[in-house]
């Protein structure tokens, strides 16, 4: 295990993170990249899953999407936007290739978050909304006082799972040389450097775990019924019963 | 892109350029495809082999690590917590890491990918065999069925719907992910697509990708089909 120990010194020693193609650089653009895409997924596929979802319409399209995105490589999507007109030219602080990576990111990233919002909308006790609609509420009371709480966890759920699959893009992208994390790995693998790969890697699985846990924490903070009782959220990731049980794993090829 | 679908090579224009050459470097070009196709055959093996012995690796790891969690609910919350975080773990990351033990090799492909069919694959055995109703395993036992005939007579019979839900799925994402497994120079196509890449081979690309959808297509369709023939009883219900 000296090479671990090789990688570890890499990661821990300032020069490694400084310069134009250190650690620092490329750590940034992978975080602009993952928070920026994270950002147009939300209000692109929020407001669609749960609109869809209100309306009761459009569900094999918003369950296929998922299924038609794992089906596709991020790394053939990511060649295809770089050898077309999209190119690898450099987009400030995102680096080179960043629009296409940009792209990239959101395409995978959407699917995941329509998926869970439109199931998440569906699971609603349609009961529980009958008797909203009853005691005279608005459509949009209906949606907003109803229908979101009780989906919250579900939908918080496709958020998260965006989360880890943008952050995965993000570090393929260094394979069409574009840019982020990756390029470590890459740069150490044709230069036989393995406390790059190592270093690398570590980087880049340690920030999905933060990433992780962080949307984790975030998942069960929106959950309006995590105070109600114990049962039925034992920790584990929810399980929406319309499609498989594996809709939750609903990530592509990451 | 439209040079490859109508034009036919005359003898008087032998001297033209084909599709797939640098100077015309074509999206869409059957000539590529042709001039190409034992490489393609050759990636597509092995891309093929790479998802099934993954697909497999993680399905023989899921029943058995599910078989004996199911009972146990520590057991049982910490192998969801794993294999949640191993699921975390971006696939680029995850082959540099294991290349340090396996090496340049398809066993690192393969037991990454291994790896993620599992975290897939345990939910949807525990959820399997937890759908089994509990009525059904009493009746079972009540005619002096033992664990095992239980087992593999009622319960696996039972969960298979919903491990093969669980299958689709892990089989679908390992055909995309094998793409990656290039950084350790196996990854079926993906090999194609990266050398494509590095010669901005535009013909090569797109083939490459197109062909990566339709095995994930192709290998969903047969276990849809083998689903409908070992679970005769679900036919007209929608899965």
């Amino acid at each position: 295990m000296n090479e671990l120990g090789e990688a570890v010194a890499f990661l821990l020693d300032p020069a490694s993170w400084s310069g134009n193609d250190g650690l620092g650089k490329q750590l940034v653009e992978q975080a602009l990249l993952t928070v920026t895409a994270l950002l147009v997924v939300a209000l692109v596929g929020l407001p669609l899953g749960l609109w869809l979802g209100h309306r009761g319409r459009g569900g094999t399209f918003a369950i296929n999407v998922s299924n038609v995105g794992r089906a596709i490589p991020v790394f053939a999507v990511l060649a295809l936007l770089s050898l077309g007109p999209v190119g690898t030219d450099v987009l400030g602080p995102y680096g080179r290739a960043g629009m296409a990576t940009l792209i990239a990111l959101v395409l995978f990233g959407l699917p995941p978050v329509i998926t869970n919002a439109y199931v998440g909308v569906r699971e609603v006790d349609p009961e529980v909304v009958e008797a909203a609609r009853g005691t005279g509420m608005s459509e949009w009371q209906v949606f907003g006082k109803v229908e979101l709480p009780l989906a919250a966890r579900l939908v918080a759920n496709g958020v998260r799972l965006a989360v880890v699959q943008l952050w995965a893009t993000a570090t393929i992208a260094a394979l069409v040389a574009g840019p982020g994390l990756g390029n470590t790995i890459t740069y150490g693998f044709s230069n036989n450097t393995y406390r790059y790969v190592i270093g690398g890697a570590i980087l880049v699985a340690l920030g999905a775990l933060v990433l992780e846990g962080i949307a984790a924490l975030v998942e069960r903070a929106v959950d309006p019924m995590r105070r109600v009782s114990g049962s039925g959220h034992d920790g584990l990731v929810h399980t929406p019963q319309i499609a498989s049980p594996s809709t939750d794993t609903a990530t592509t090829g990451s | 892109m439209s040079l490859a679908a109508g034009v036919t090579p005359s003898p008087l224009l032998a001297a033209d350029p084909p599709c797939y050459a640098r100077s015309v470097n074509a999206w869409i070009c059957p000539e590529y495809v042709e001039k190409y196709a034992p490489e393609l055959v050759d990636a597509t093996v092995q891309h093929v082999y790479l998802t099934v012995t993954s697909v497999a690796l993680g399905l023989v790891l899921a029943v058995a690590l599910a078989l004996f969690a199911r009972n146990r609910p520590r057991m049982r919350s910490l192998l969801m917590g794993s294999t949640t975080i191993v699921y975390t773990i971006p696939s680029l990351a995850m082959f540099s890491l294991l290349a340090q033990a396996t090496g340049l090799s398809p066993t690192t492909v393969i037991v990454g990918l291994g790896l993620y069919s599992l975290a897939i694959l345990v939910r949807n055995v525990l959820a399997g065999l937890d759908a089994v109703p509990d009525e059904v395993i009493e009746a079972a036992t009540g005619l002096g069925y033992g664990r095992l005939r239980l087992l593999t007579r009622v319960e696996a019979p039972l969960a298979t719907p919903i491990v093969m839900a669980g299958l689709r799925v892990a089989t679908v994402s390992t055909v995309a992910m094998v793409t990656l497994g290039t950084i350790v120079a196996y990854g079926g196509l993906g090999n194609m697509l990266a050398n494509g890449i590095d010669d901005s081979f535009k013909a090569q690309v797109l083939t490459t990708s197109v062909l990566c959808v339709v095995l994930a297509v192709l290998l969903d369709l047969v276990l849809v089909a083998f689903t409908r023939l070992v679970t005769p009883w679900t036919r007209g219900v929608a899965t």
